[in-house]
């Protein structure tokens, strides 16, 4: 008697465990999209590691589930068909069946609301930032402006496909990025100046709307050194799909030295470019 | 005239009779030109999710590239279309108009519909309605752009001082008129279903699609004036200087999502529900088995509807909620899984033990539960703010909607329209043809949309006219679903001309003994007028 239920169970673990794996990015570049990916981009905050943590759990639960359901039809469609079953019963009750599969789906809801709520409140919660970011959304592009380091609003636009540099990407780059220091714990203040806007990072796990009137706060903590790029996400005209986000992590002296050549400057931007090079040159001596 | 109104009970007008139509105060005429309608406007819908997939099916502007197609507004002028055309002109017109109109008579035994006047304005409303959002995409939208280009929500700014032209302004109109008719026909039905059921019908007697339309009308009569309450106050922020929803006046654009999603949220439910009920009678008619759990299949319906209208800011978990209320939402969403798991089951409980014959029916019925539970439990992943921060307005919720929606709703919808095709017309279809139309489906749906879910959790955000390339294969992947799902669609077609050309006799009830409901007693097609005498339930 060959194990079958052994041999099922190492078969679906296999599958999920593919999944899983590819949901976690093992091979995917840090802070954008990866062609042919299935699952989300690598978490780089706290935020989005739990964000992905959860998901991983919700995999465990919904693709057992959908697969038992999937069975379940199978199995009536191959045992219950008219050939194999030419009389049918006229049970249309059973007490026990339909209070279990009320209770059962009842107690799975609850142990997702276990998991689930703690991260909300995680997310929702803003620590004791290091200090303040404030993103405007314009049509078609973003304003950023650093109040604790009296850094005035500078104007980050995507760079258009003609004018792209050696490693910018399309539809992602943008002229003046974002740069924060790796660690540091930001509070970003999100608002819109036209219609609704939406300041997304996938790799931070940041998703806030940019609404005309009011101020939305979240929070990230970069916890690795690179380039990270978000896009708007909430329709606001013909350029929706044009105004990206770039966020450079670094270390702190670079950012220092950054805020001290003027965001939205090209000295500024000589600033990352230049520790960007020189990261690169590091990482491929590190291979 | 009198001469005419003392034969009028023998004899069926010709269809080639305008009047018929125009003044037609007929349950089962009208569902017809319900249905009719739905079919035409779902082939502008869905050719407009053709220009979509298109442009989409490579990076950078295929389609809305400045030339014939027009340029990104264009696009994004498509996506609101799509969703309104196939939400308000094509599942409502054919669920509820069409086979609501059809069969609820039909079913609880009643000669027609409580007031058929009514039944007639509601159905002519909505051409008018359609023609005027249809007008809405060639008048200047925002700027010197044709049509309105702010999504199937409407929401301000954008809709307000983000599109300055009159494109929004018909569109407004067409809401009103279609919300109009949504209205006078719920009436309609609450009435019918009251008061006109045949002696011994009890509530708890009632076949499950009337259940189901009584709680769908339900939830349009609660839920419409919401939004045409949301529209006004749209219109006057546009054209009267009001500030309902203008910052800069003291107004807030958070308020209209509120109302905008009371109104959406249970609308999501109006489209599926009475698909629940088609679904029900499908599976029961070919398992030769009575619905299992009938009452609790019944007040799942009821539950579902009534959670429908306290679920509503789920939809709104990014746009900066307090953490408890967002708390509330994921707990009262998740509760929704409760009654739709009680209905999957039950429908598998159902076919458990039946004695099941795969007609073409059944087929759609089985598609239609499992791709439904694929739809369900990526809801019960986006009820969760947490995990929805990263996926709210990705393709991952463009793949949760349109599994319930386009998978869910548009196959109970083929479901029933092969279940009653011989009712409704008198004549046999091929069923190749219909079981090939549902075999491309299936197979072109899911490649349609099951990538989505990974385009999503890459993080493309919805309605991009252009995406990042590392977005390519899935969306390339999904624009090859489009063609198979087309292929689905010639079968379609090839089954209507079949069956006009062949015009084989349908009998009164193809089905045998699983089918039960009373209209299935009648002939095919049904008496002009049914049941002067009414029948009597045991």
């Amino acid at each position: 008697m060959p194990d079958l239920y052994g041999e099922a169970m190492r078969f679906l673990t296999a599958i999920a465990l593919t999944w899983m794996t590819a949901a976690a990015g093992a091979f995917a570049t840090p802070g954008q999209p990866t062609d042919g990916n299935l699952g989300f981009q690598p978490a780089v905050t706290p935020i989005m590691e739990r964000i992905n943590e959860f998901h991983n759990l919700l995999l465990w639960i919904i693709i057992p589930i959908t697969i038992f359901v999937m069975g379940l039809l199978l199995w009536v469609m191959i045992r219950y068909n008219r050939k194999a079953n030419p009389t049918p019963s006229k049970n249309s009750h059973n007490t026990l069946l339909e209070v279990v599969w009320t209770a059962v789906p009842i107690l799975i809801l609850v142990v997702i609301a276990v998991f689930s709520f703690p991260l909300l409140y995680f997310q929702d919660e803003i620590p004791e930032a290091d200090f303040t970011i404030k993103a405007t959304g314009y049509q078609w592009y973003w304003g950023y402006e650093y109040p604790d380091q009296d850094v005035p609003e500078y104007i980050s636009t995507m760079v258009a496909e003609e004018d792209l540099a050696e490693g910018q990407l399309r539809n992602l780059s943008v002229d003046y990025p974002l740069v924060v220091p790796v660690g540091a714990t930001v509070r970003l203040q999100v608002t819109a100046a036209d219609v609704i806007h939406n300041w997304a990072m996938p790799a931070f796990g940041t998703k806030m709307d940019a609404i005309p009137g009011r101020i939305n706060e979240a929070w990230f903590q970069v916890n690795e050194e690179g380039t990270y790029y978000g896009q708007c996400s909430e329709l606001c005209g013909i350029r929706h799909a044009f105004m990206p986000i770039e966020v450079h992590a670094v270390s702190q002296d670079v950012f220092d030295a950054w805020v001290a050549a003027g965001p939205g400057s090209d000295e500024a931007n000589a600033v990352i470019a230049e520790y960007s090079a020189a990261r690169e040159t590091r990482l491929a001596q590190l291979d | 005239m009198s001469a005419d109104a003392a034969t009028h009970d023998d004899h069926t007008p010709s269809m080639w009779d305008w009047r018929r139509w125009v003044f037609s105060t007929n349950h089962k005429d009208i569902g017809t030109m319900y249905l009719l309608f739905a079919i035409f406007a779902g082939i502008i819908g869905g050719g407009l999710s053709g220009l979509m997939r298109w442009e989409l099916a490579e990076p950078g502007l295929q389609v809305f590239n400045n030339g014939f197609w027009g340029n990104e507004h264009n696009y994004n002028v498509a996506t609101t279309m799509h969703g309104l055309i196939m939400i308000f002109f094509m599942v409502m017109p054919a669920m509820i108009g069409g086979f609501g109109n059809w069969f609820v008579p039909l079913m609880i035994g009643a000669p027609d519909m409580a007031f058929p006047r009514m039944n007639n304005i509601s159905f002519w409303l909505l051409p008018f309605a359609f023609i005027l959002a249809v007008m809405s995409m060639f008048v200047p939208g925002a700027g010197g752009d044709m049509g309105f280009g702010g999504g199937w929500v409407l929401y301000p700014p954008l809709s307000t001082s983000g599109h300055n032209g009159p494109a929004m302004d018909l569109l407004i109109l067409s809401l009103h008129i279609a919300g109009v008719s949504s209205i006078l026909g719920s009436i309609n039905f609450i009435t019918t279903i009251f008061n006109m059921r045949a002696p011994g019908m009890t509530i708890h007697k009632m076949p499950l699609f009337v259940w189901s339309v009584l709680v769908t009308v339900f939830l349009l009569l609660l839920s419409l004036p919401v939004l045409a309450g949301a529209l006004t106050m749209l219109l006057t922020d546009r054209n009267f200087g009001t500030a309902f929803f203008a910052p800069e006046g003291g107004g807030d654009p958070v308020m209209y999502q509120h109302l905008f999603w009371f109104f959406g949220h249970p609308e999501v439910y109006i489209l599926i529900l009475p698909g629940f009920g088609i679904i029900s009678h499908i599976v029961s008619t070919f398992s030769r088995k009575p619905i299992f759990g009938y009452l609790g299949m019944a007040y799942a319906m009821v539950a579902i509807g009534f959670i429908g209208f306290i679920v509503w800011a789920h939809h709104m978990y990014t746009v900066g909620m307090p953490v408890d209320l967002k708390a509330y939402f994921v707990a009262a969403t998740m509760v929704i899984a409760v009654p739709t798991g009680i209905k999957i089951f039950s429908w598998i409980a159902t076919m458990w033990g039946g004695s099941i014959e795969f007609r073409t029916p059944m087929m759609w019925a089985i598609g239609f539960i499992f791709l439904f539970t694929v739809g369900g439990v990526t809801g019960v992943v986006l009820a969760n703010a947490g995990v929805d921060q990263a996926l709210h307005d990705t393709y991952y919720v463009v793949a949760h909607f349109h599994y319930v929606l386009s998978l869910g709703a548009v196959f109970a919808i083929f479901a029933g329209w092969y279940y009653w095709f011989e009712k409704i017309f008198g004549v046999k279809y091929n069923s190749l043809f219909a079981r090939l139309q549902f075999l491309f489906f299936f197979v072109g749906a899911n490649i349609i949309f099951f990538p989505q879910h990974f385009l999503g959790l890459q993080g493309m955000p919805r309605r991009y006219v252009d995406y990042a390339d590392g977005h390519a294969f899935w969306n390339m992947v999904s624009s090859w679903g489009y063609v198979v799902m087309l292929i689905g669609m010639a079968f379609f077609f090839l089954v209507l001309i079949d069956a006009i050309i062949r015009r084989r006799k349908a009998d009164a009830n193809p089905w045998g003994e699983g089918a039960t409901t009373l209209e299935w007693t009648l002939s095919s097609p049904p008496p002009f007028h049914q049941f002067s005498e009414l029948p009597k339930i045991k």
